[in-house]
């Protein structure tokens, strides 16, 4: 901690402030140390691992299938965009192809939670600049939200939703109902919010050149979603690496040229009506058939009515297999680096698989991680008040950011 | 319009390359620790990978790669739409590399946590500390020898007593 040195030898009327990890507008376990002079910021240092988990230690003592829950709690505000980004990896490693109404359903659930992840970031960045009104609409609509990933998952939070090779369960048979009517009520709450924020002087002047980045650094620091999108880069991985049958559905990739918080704001609202077009197309072209792939040496067979493994004896077999160490899903050795476009960037997974059970190492290339680097870059000469609202435009989840 | 960038390494540097591996369509090149900055400069200026999308380590005890540790570089190319892999062995008598902060922004924190998570040291760091881990933690816990459950850190935590 070099500021607090600086502290011991009084220099002007500099003096250290202790952002977080306590304080309301970290939404998390954040903590900066701040260096001031006057009300101007001349050095911030994150201090980050206060809510370090050890989840990569424990993914290598865990089965494939286990670390699903591990995901849950990495990205709290959007649990299935993990969920499904690591059963994308696995089944990169074992290349699998699952069922088109696998993806179909994954990908409808994912945008529902980038909807869900958006819309929360763009209240609280409302709040924590005053309009507290905009903050309330928007946990109307995530409720909503919750409401269908409950419906579907059994869970509000930890969803755990996806398998490897497919899903859980499929979708009840009012999903689509209930999707189509929170599609209505989310495109008005999204006008409202639009015409709360788009113009208001306060929010405008707070956000607009504050917390710039140029097109270079963002990409030399390793910024990714909305963030970069901000910077006029038009870094998509649904577009340019499309996984789960992306390429099917027309969506814009989000660019703006600012680079700012204003324009972060942008993009992640604009983003969130091109999410509601991918569910609606999603909806509308939804395949029937299973959603889990057949073989049962990758996913787990049906039970029969009375709640008995199907396939008679060999069923039996594979679903034993299943729970018993050292069978069960096995992917060959190898390693595989795969991403996906989480609601704050390339969720990206590195699994080295030595041929067993378990994996060797299971990496996590959380994008809070690199989306927080550059934030003393960010804020250094400005004001205290922006440090609040460039944190809240970087989306950095504590979960992720220290696993 | 793909690259042949492992191919452009091989020609380049030669007497760095150890190997390769292709897996699900995914190529990693195993490379000498000595001239990484060479390598990564190369594939950054000369092959367009611009963005350094991950840094990371993996302790290799016992699979019998080239060394122990391997400092894994994942490198993309933002207008390409392009990904390289580069894996530079590390031994454990001397667990020391050169640090990539002078070519990319995102190197300082990824370095740090691999310092932290493996105890792989950055020749050139600026600020080479612990980031996830409490700065008077002992060990480093996602080496293949540290057990699950730890080496009773847990239970002599410094407990503040008034």
């Amino acid at each position: 901690m070099k500021a607090s040195a600086d502290a011991a030898a009084p220099a002007g009327a500099r003096r250290i402030v202790n952002f977080g990890p306590q304080h309301p507008s970290t939404h998390g376990t954040l903590r900066s140390v701040i260096e001031l002079e006057g009300e101007r910021i001349v050095s911030l240092e994150p201090e980050i691992g206060y809510l370090h988990s050890g989840f990569e230690k424990l993914a290598e003592h865990r089965t494939y299938n286990q670390t699903v829950v591990i995901t849950d709690r990495m990205n709290y505000l959007s649990p299935l965009c993990n969920n499904v980004g690591l059963a994308v990896a696995v089944e990169e490693l074992m290349r699998i192809t699952v069922p088109p109404r696998c993806a179909a359903i994954r990908v409808a659930l994912c945008e529902l939670s980038r909807i869900a992840d958006h819309i929360l970031v763009v209240g609280l960045q409302a709040m924590d600049l005053g309009a507290f009104s905009v903050m309330l609409w928007t946990f109307i609509e995530r409720e909503k939200l919750y409401d269908i990933f409950e419906n579907v998952t059994g869970a509000r939070l930890t969803t755990s939703y996806t398998r490897v090779g497919g899903l859980l369960r499929d979708v009840p048979p009012d999903f689509e109902e209930t999707c189509r009517s929170f599609m209505k009520d989310c495109t008005r709450t999204l006008d409202d919010m639009e015409e709360m924020l788009n113009d208001n002087r306060i929010f405008v002047d707070r956000t607009r050149g504050v917390g710039r980045i140029s097109r270079e650094e963002a990409i030399s620091y390793g910024i990714t979603g909305p963030v970069l999108r901000a910077c006029g880069v038009p870094y998509d991985i649904r577009r340019v690496r499309p996984y789960l049958g992306y390429e099917k559905y027309s969506f814009d990739v989000i660019t703006e040229t600012e680079g700012d918080v204003y324009a972060r704001y942008r993009v992640r609202m604009r983003e969130m009506r091109e999410s509601l077009k991918i569910v609606d197309q999603v909806l509308r072209t939804l395949p029937g058939g299973p959603v889990s792939v057949e073989d049962p040496r990758i996913a787990i067979p049906p039970k029969t009515a009375d709640r008995r493994p199907s396939g008679g004896m060999e069923g039996l077999i594979y679903h034993f297999k299943h729970y018993m160490f050292g069978h069960g899903l096995c992917p060959p050795e190898g390693e595989v680096y795969s991403c996906t476009e989480v609601p704050n960037g390339e969720l990206g997974f590195y699994l080295v698989s030595d041929g067993t059970q378990r994996p060797w190492r299971w990496r996590v290339r959380p994008p809070s991680f690199y989306n927080y680097q550059p934030f003393p870059e960010m804020c250094r000469g400005r004001l205290l008040s922006d440090v609040v609202a460039v944190l809240s435009s970087l989306n950095i989840i504590a979960g992720e950011l220290d696993r | 319009m793909k690259t042949d960038w492992a191919g452009k390494i091989r020609e380049r540097f030669p007497g760095e390359v150890l190997g390769g591996r292709e897996h699900a369509g995914q190529r990693t090149v195993w490379v000498r620790r000595d001239r990484i900055l060479d390598l990564l400069r190369f594939l950054r200026d000369e092959c367009g990978f611009d963005m350094l999308t991950d840094l990371t380590a993996v302790d290799h005890l016992g699979r019998g790669r080239p060394e122990r540790f391997a400092v894994v570089y994942q490198l993309c190319s933002v207008a390409g739409w392009e990904r390289a892999r580069l894996e530079a062995f590390v031994p454990e008598s001397d667990p020391v590399i050169d640090s990539a902060s002078g070519l990319w922004k995102a190197a300082p924190w990824a370095e740090r946590e691999v310092w932290d998570l493996f105890g792989i040291r950055f020749r050139g760091h600026p600020d080479l500390k612990r980031i996830l881990l409490p700065d008077d933690y002992e060990g480093h816990p996602l080496r293949k020898d540290y057990p699950l459950r730890g080496r009773g850190e847990r239970q002599n935590f410094p407990r503040f007593v008034p």
